[in-house]
């Protein structure tokens, strides 16, 4: 368990301080960011961490140098964080607003039941990668597992890669784009049309996840709900 | 008629195995291809606590002097790791029922009735509402599978945190809020388009397990710096080892709630079918807590089927620091009132079986989102009737305490116990009444 001590404050008041897992314990760091309200962090040693920076509520900066474990950047407000390496299962899971980067692999449920920002994978993502999703973007620039964005309700998730076997399983109202092969849909996912909103919205997301320019959206296929499940119907009875 | 004729035929017989009952259920299937869905908990007959009783004082044990030498009720929950535990007047909490399950003037009656009595009152699928907080001093914040409305926003808001694992009605079941229920209101709260049929989730999507479950627990407490109690919910299935992996999973609390808990909508061969009477799952996970050196250090709240003080006494009596009741708490602020008879017989039942509570039909204004029926709960009306009852159920556990020789309702023991069954004997592991037998427990033990 992480010991209970007061947080110490950064030596440079909260704006550009350097914070070591090697020296301060995971308590004392989370602490620290939400005793803060502004500044730029840099994580160094996560050594693959649970829970790190989550439940950020305020605009912070915070880079993470390494590999981080479970929860990393978990029910983000507001912050941006980038993870320089892996990240573990439920990386920036119920985000609410804000970014967060992982310039390396996600684990399983990336993004998992997240309300809104955008999260940006440079690598692949595992299993269950926006599971329950709820208005949050996700960008992954390499492949996404099985059972991704079941049940997404609402958000888009991008992949530039790959999707694995079920996707969008018993999806609502989400958004999903796949330029790669997709293994199979899931239950009442079905593709659907690429209209020119849909085109804006990809476009932009792309761009924002700097991206601009250097993919063609003319190669994506959109996903989405065929509404079938939506309502109990005896007939839809070997889909639930 | 002949003298003779009457013998032709015996009287009509209903079979014991095809009753009534079942008879309808064949039909009703029969007729719709489809499950039945309804609310409330398991209606058969179940081994309960009416099959315990209390043994009362005697030469060998002296008894309290009613009201005037003190039977204390307080409670502490969440004194393991919180910095911030909750302390509660009586051992009786309000459960987790969901807005949109049940009106946001149920939900406020029952903060209102909850902070009159001293305790908590806790939210449900779907999120919190700003009317449950205003008016629940203490509420107990819900992260169940389906993540609706999960903002930590009110998760810094809340007194304590619940996990939901599982329910009593439908352990390993998810939630289900028909399409009548889901007004403009409670979709928005739960990102859903309006109408629908919502499914909920049965597992949590970014844990699986005890290993993952202690370190989500772990982010939930970063996330809220330490401060709130953590309780585990789990329906009881296997008490002993649940209770064993929440505990080490670094819960708080644990909530273990049986099979004739209350729900607002779920598949009736499910509510019948599945999980273990309350009154046998509290002695496996008093026992769990026990061999860890963590009973009373994390504190075990009961649910399932409670409706008067003995129940709550019983429950205590048998390793429980608190009690939890839902069914109880809507049927004070008037669900199944026999005034809505009328409208009760044009639903085709009846005051006191009303159970479509999925519909959102309810005359009482309680399982609906209608605005015309809603309207018809008065909040503060409703609380002032849940408050009542609570002191009814705080007076009659210190009564039943009290005659037991109790000065806290904590002291309360098995050894103040005996069964009228050799079930309820067995399930409660106290001895049958009039015997020293308890079944499965050789002479020595
Ligand atoms: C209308 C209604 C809605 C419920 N909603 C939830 C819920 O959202 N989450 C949950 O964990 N349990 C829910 N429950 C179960 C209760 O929290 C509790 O476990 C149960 O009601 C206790 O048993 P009792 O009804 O016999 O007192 C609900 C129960 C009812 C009656």
């Amino acid at each position: 368990m992480p010991q209970k001590k007061r947080s110490p404050k950064p030596a440079s008041g909260g704006r550009n301080s350097v914070l070591d897992l090697a020296e301060l314990s995971l308590r004392q760091i989370n602490q620290l960011l939400h005793d803060t309200d502004a500044g730029d962090f840099l994580i160094k040693n996560p050594r693959g961490a649970h829970s790190l920076a989550c439940g950020l509520n305020a605009p912070l900066t915070v880079t993470i140098g390494g590999h981080v474990g479970y929860y990393c950047a978990g029910m983000n407000k507001l912050a941006t964080v980038t993870i320089d390496g892996n990240a573990g299962t439920g990386v920036a899971e119920n985000m609410m607003s804000g970014r967060v980067h992982v310039k390396g692999d996600a684990s399983q449920s990336a993004g998992a039941t997240a309300c809104g920002g955008l999260l940006i994978i440079d690598g692949n993502a595992s299993a269950r990668c926006g599971i329950s999703l709820r208005g949050l973007d996700i960008v992954v620039k390499g492949s996404v597992g099985h059972m991704s964005a079941f049940m997404a309700q609402a958000g888009n998730l991008v992949v530039l890669g790959d999707a694995g076997d079920a996707l969008g399983d018993s999806i609502y109202e989400a958004d999903l784009f796949v330029r790669g092969t997709v293994k199979s849909l899931g239950a009442d996912c079905v593709e659907k049309r690429m209209r020119d909103k849909h085109k804006a919205a990809l476009a932009k997301l792309l761009k924002a996840s700097g991206l601009a320019g250097e993919v063609d959206i003319g190669e994506f296929k959109r996903y989405g709900s065929a509404r079938r499940l939506y309502n109990f119907h005896i007939d839809n009875l070997g889909s639930y | 008629m002949s003298g003779d004729e009457r013998w032709i035929h015996t009287p009509p017989r209903w079979s014991a195995t095809f009753d009534p009952h079942t008879i309808a259920e064949i039909h009703r299937a029969a007729a719709t291809g489809i499950y039945d869905i309804r609310g409330f908990g398991a209606k058969r007959k179940l081994p309960h606590f009416d099959d315990l009783l209390f043994l009362g004082a005697s030469i060998s044990r002296y008894p309290l002097e009613g009201y005037r030498e003190k039977c204390v009720t307080e409670v502490m929950l969440g004194t393991r790791f919180a910095k911030k535990p909750i302390k509660l007047k009586i051992p009786i909490t309000i459960a987790g029922m969901s807005f949109g399950s049940l009106s946001a003037q149920a939900k406020e009656a029952l903060g209102r009735g909850a902070s009159q009595a001293g305790t908590s009152t806790t939210t449900g699928d779907g999120g919190m509402t700003e009317e449950e907080r205003r008016h629940s001093q203490l509420l107990v914040y819900q992260v169940l599978p389906s993540r609706y409305g999960m903002d930590p926003d009110q998760l810094r808001k809340a007194d304590a945190i619940e996990i939901v694992v599982g329910q009593g009605a439908k352990p390993g079941g998810g939630g289900m809020l028909l399409g009548q229920k889901i007004s403009k209101r409670v979709a928005k709260m739960r990102t859903l388009p309006q109408g629908i049929d919502q499914r909920s989730a049965c597992r949590h999507p970014d844990w699986t397990g005890p290993d993952d479950l202690e370190i989500k627990i772990n982010e939930l407490r970063e996330i809220t710096d330490w401060e709130k109690p953590i309780y585990v919910k789990v329906g009881a299935a296997r008490p002993y080892y649940d209770t064993a992996l929440a505990v080490k999973s670094g819960a708080d609390v644990v909530v273990l709630d049986g099979m004739q808990g209350g729900t607002a909508a779920t598949q009736d061969v499910f509510i019948e079918h599945c999980g273990i009477p309350t009154l046998a799952a509290i002695r496996p996970a008093v026992q769990a807590l026990q061999e860890l050196d963590m009973h009373r250090k994390v504190q075990l709240i009961v649910s399932g089927g409670i409706r008067n003080g003995a129940d709550v006494a019983k429950a205590l009596a048998l390793g429980a620091d608190a009690v939890s009741i839902g069914t109880a708490a809507l049927i004070a602020l008037g669900d199944n009132h026999p005034r809505h008879e009328a409208e009760y017989r044009k639903l085709g039942t009846t005051a006191g079986a009303y159970d479509d509570w999925h519909e959102g039909r309810d005359p009482a204004g309680i399982t609906t989102q209608n605005p015309k029926l809603t309207a018809r709960l008065d909040p503060v009306a409703a609380g002032k009737r849940l408050a009542n009852y609570l002191s009814v159920l705080t007076l009659e556990c210190q009564t039943i305490a009290r005659a037991n020789g109790k000065s806290h309702v904590h002291n309360l023991e098995p050894e103040d116990l005996v069964a009228l069954t050799v079930e309820a004997a067995a399930m409660a592991q106290v001895p049958l009444a009039g015997t020293t037998w308890i079944p499965g427990r050789g002479p020595q033990d």
